[in-house]
């Protein structure tokens, strides 16, 4: 059992116009096993509190702690978060030209696991994880996300979570760009994943359409950097009824 | 040619030429008073019996192109052999056939190399420049009608080494030149891959890769003359630079001629700076004359490290000097991929691995 811990967390970012803080004291606690959603109109600084939990050089905490089990996350550089075991699936994957989609999940899992996966495994390993997917085989030559569609993106940020297996994930926007399809078939990987594992989620939406498929036992709403309600999986429902009006003109 | 002799005037450095290069650095060979050996410097180490290498005297064997390269004017003048390497008309070569160089003393020295490839001939040819050298080295190729020739040539120095060279085609009805320039070593290296066309039909596809560290100077000019109708070319030159007073420079002078019709071409340089103090130079130069194109570009970019790509490997648990790596060997990948031979490919790699781990130390 492991526990990511967020406390009165302040950040901000450098603008032309100097520092604008964005979070402005997060408080939030996930357990493993928990399904932990966020949500909140745009501008509200979700993304900006995924960022700032893996590390993103734009932010810089002015406040707060994030600890994992008891260990100081912020003072860990990026990748030894990752190799804590926190994993954040990105909005906007970011396309590295020239490394096969093979390479990068080989180095990543042989960074994470400590030592390189044996070729024998690693290989039907990979294979069945994409084809829970709906990936085509030849994906594992492409770059590592050049060209991709918004779908197949997000497929290979799932793909990661599951080949990664961090106690942790953070799942920024992972529903946006996504048809109906695509949409289903990558929930139906996260439920998978966490059905197999103790994985904590923390899932950062703006539409409750998501919802439907990974069903959350927390829901909180964010506003102006911080949370403003939290509450069971019918704070969702109220949500997609009234909107987030009441939260923005408070 | 060699009645230029009389009228070699070594560079001031304020020609248009030479005005990035050190002359303080060149060894002497661009001095008219240096004693400068002429030597015929390339060897066959992978004999193919559909390629013949004969050393022959530079009277019975001149020029097949004009150069006002000083470097060039230079070594023509003061050798006395050439190497002649011809490839059988319609050979068809399985296997590349690996050249090195031999006799290199470290002093100064000149080279000419000629290499016919015959009628519907298709060849590669790798050329290992390895050691120590001060080299003025001119290499032509004449590409008869129909042949193909890839020509790699890796420039793997060591780090004292100087290497002025120009490699020239003359590529003939429908024939192709494929050049692939790879130079991680020596002290200075100033390398002209040139091209021009003696009929329609004809391609280049002149492509290269440079990685300056510390102090050395790679310097490359391209010049592809779309002298005939219907001729293709493509350039595609990336590099990267780290530590201080890595310096490199790239010039790719593209000229349509009025006569060149039909003339298709597209010039790319991309520099990537690892560090402060590295100097990257990129100038594409497109001259037409005359409008009856298929199509003409040119772009050139220099930009740092992405830092949101290093993130993205970071956030996966990728420690930053792999992450680096991985991020420059990509960015080289598509360059060393056509090399099409794994050992010297994981040869650069682990070289320009090891270069960078020099630098970050």
């Amino acid at each position: 059992m492991s526990t990511l811990d967020i406390k009165g967390l302040q950040v901000s970012v450098a603008t032309e116009a100097g520092f604008t803080e964005i979070l402005r004291g997060v408080d939030l606690t996930i357990k493993s096993g928990e399904t932990h959603a966020i949500m909140g109109p745009n501008g509200s600084g979700k993304s900006t509190l995924a960022y700032s939990i893996a590390g993103h050089p734009k932010y810089t905490i002015t406040g707060g702690s994030v600890t994992l089990d008891g260990a100081d996350v912020l003072a860990m550089s990026v990748d030894e978060r990752a190799r804590a075991g926190l994993f954040l699936a990105m909005q906007y994957p970011v396309e590295v030209p020239g490394v096969s989609v093979t390479n990068f999940l080989r180095t990543a899992a042989t960074a994470i696991r400590g030592e390189a996966p044996k070729v024998r495994t690693w290989v039907g390993e990979v294979k069945e994880a994409m084809k829970a997917l709906n990936m085509d085989p030849n994906f594992a030559e492409r770059n590592v996300n050049e060209g991709f569609s918004g779908g197949e993106k997000k497929r290979h940020e799932i793909l990661q979570l599951e080949l990664l297996k961090p106690k942790f994930a953070i799942l920024d926007e992972t529903d946006s760009g996504l048809d109906v399809d695509a949409l289903r078939i990558v929930s139906e990987g996260v439920n998978r994943i966490k059905g197999n594992s103790d994985l904590g989620i923390l899932l950062i939406t703006h539409y409750t359409r998501i919802l439907r498929y990974i069903k959350p036992d927390f829901v909180h709403v964010f506003a102006a950097g911080k949370i403003v309600e939290a509450g069971g999986p019918e704070l969702a429902d109220k949500l997609e009824e009234k909107g987030y009006a009441e939260y923005t003109t408070a | 040619m060699s009645t230029l002799t009389t009228n070699y005037l070594a560079p001031t450095g304020r020609e248009e030429a030479w005005r990035f290069t050190p002359l303080s650095r060149v060894g002497g060979l661009l001095d008219a008073t240096t004693a400068i050996e002429g030597i015929a410097s390339v060897r066959i180490t992978s004999n193919q019996p559909q390629v013949k290498l004969t050393v022959k005297s530079a009277q019975n064997l001149p020029a097949i192109s004009i150069s006002d390269d000083l470097a060039t004017i230079r070594a023509r003048e003061v050798i006395s052999e050439v190497t002649h390497i011809e490839v059988a008309a319609n050979a068809q070569l399985s296997e590349p056939l690996i050249m090195e160089r031999a006799g290199l003393s470290g002093k100064p020295q000149a080279s000419r190399t000629l290499i016919s490839c015959g009628l519907n001939s298709h060849a590669t040819i790798i050329l290992n420049n390895a050691g120590d050298a001060i080299l003025a080295d001119e290499i032509e190729f004449d590409l008869a009608p129909g042949s193909n020739l890839t020509f790699i040539s890796l420039q793997e120095w060591s780090a004292k080494a100087v290497h002025l060279s120009r490699q020239h085609a003359v590529i003939s009805k429908d024939a192709t030149f494929n050049s692939i320039v790879i130079t991680v070593g020596g002290s200075l290296v100033r390398l002209l891959p040139t091209v021009e066309y003696s009929g329609p039909g004809s391609s280049a596809d002149l492509q290269g890769l440079y990685f300056a560290t510390d102090g050395q100077h790679l310097e490359h000019r391209l010049h592809v003359n779309h002298n005939v109708p219907n001729a293709k070319s493509r350039v595609n030159y990336k590099g990267a630079l780290a530590g201080d007073k890595a310096h490199t420079v790239w010039i790719g002078d593209v000229y349509i001629r009025a006569n060149a019709e039909g003339t298709d071409t597209y010039e790319l340089n991309r520099n990537l700076l690892l560090s402060d103090g590295a100097r990257a130079d990129s100038v594409p130069n497109l001259e037409i004359e005359t409008g009856e194109i298929v199509g003409a570009g040119h772009a050139s970019t220099t930009g740092r490290f992405d830092d949101e790509q290093l993130f993205y490997l970071s956030s996966r648990g990728i420690p930053a000097e792999i992450a680096r790596r991985l991020v420059i060997r990509g960015f080289f990948a598509e360059i060393v991929g056509k090399i099409n031979n794994e050992e010297i490919e994981n040869r650069l790699m682990d070289r320009i691995d090891s270069e960078l781990a020099k630098v970050e130390a």
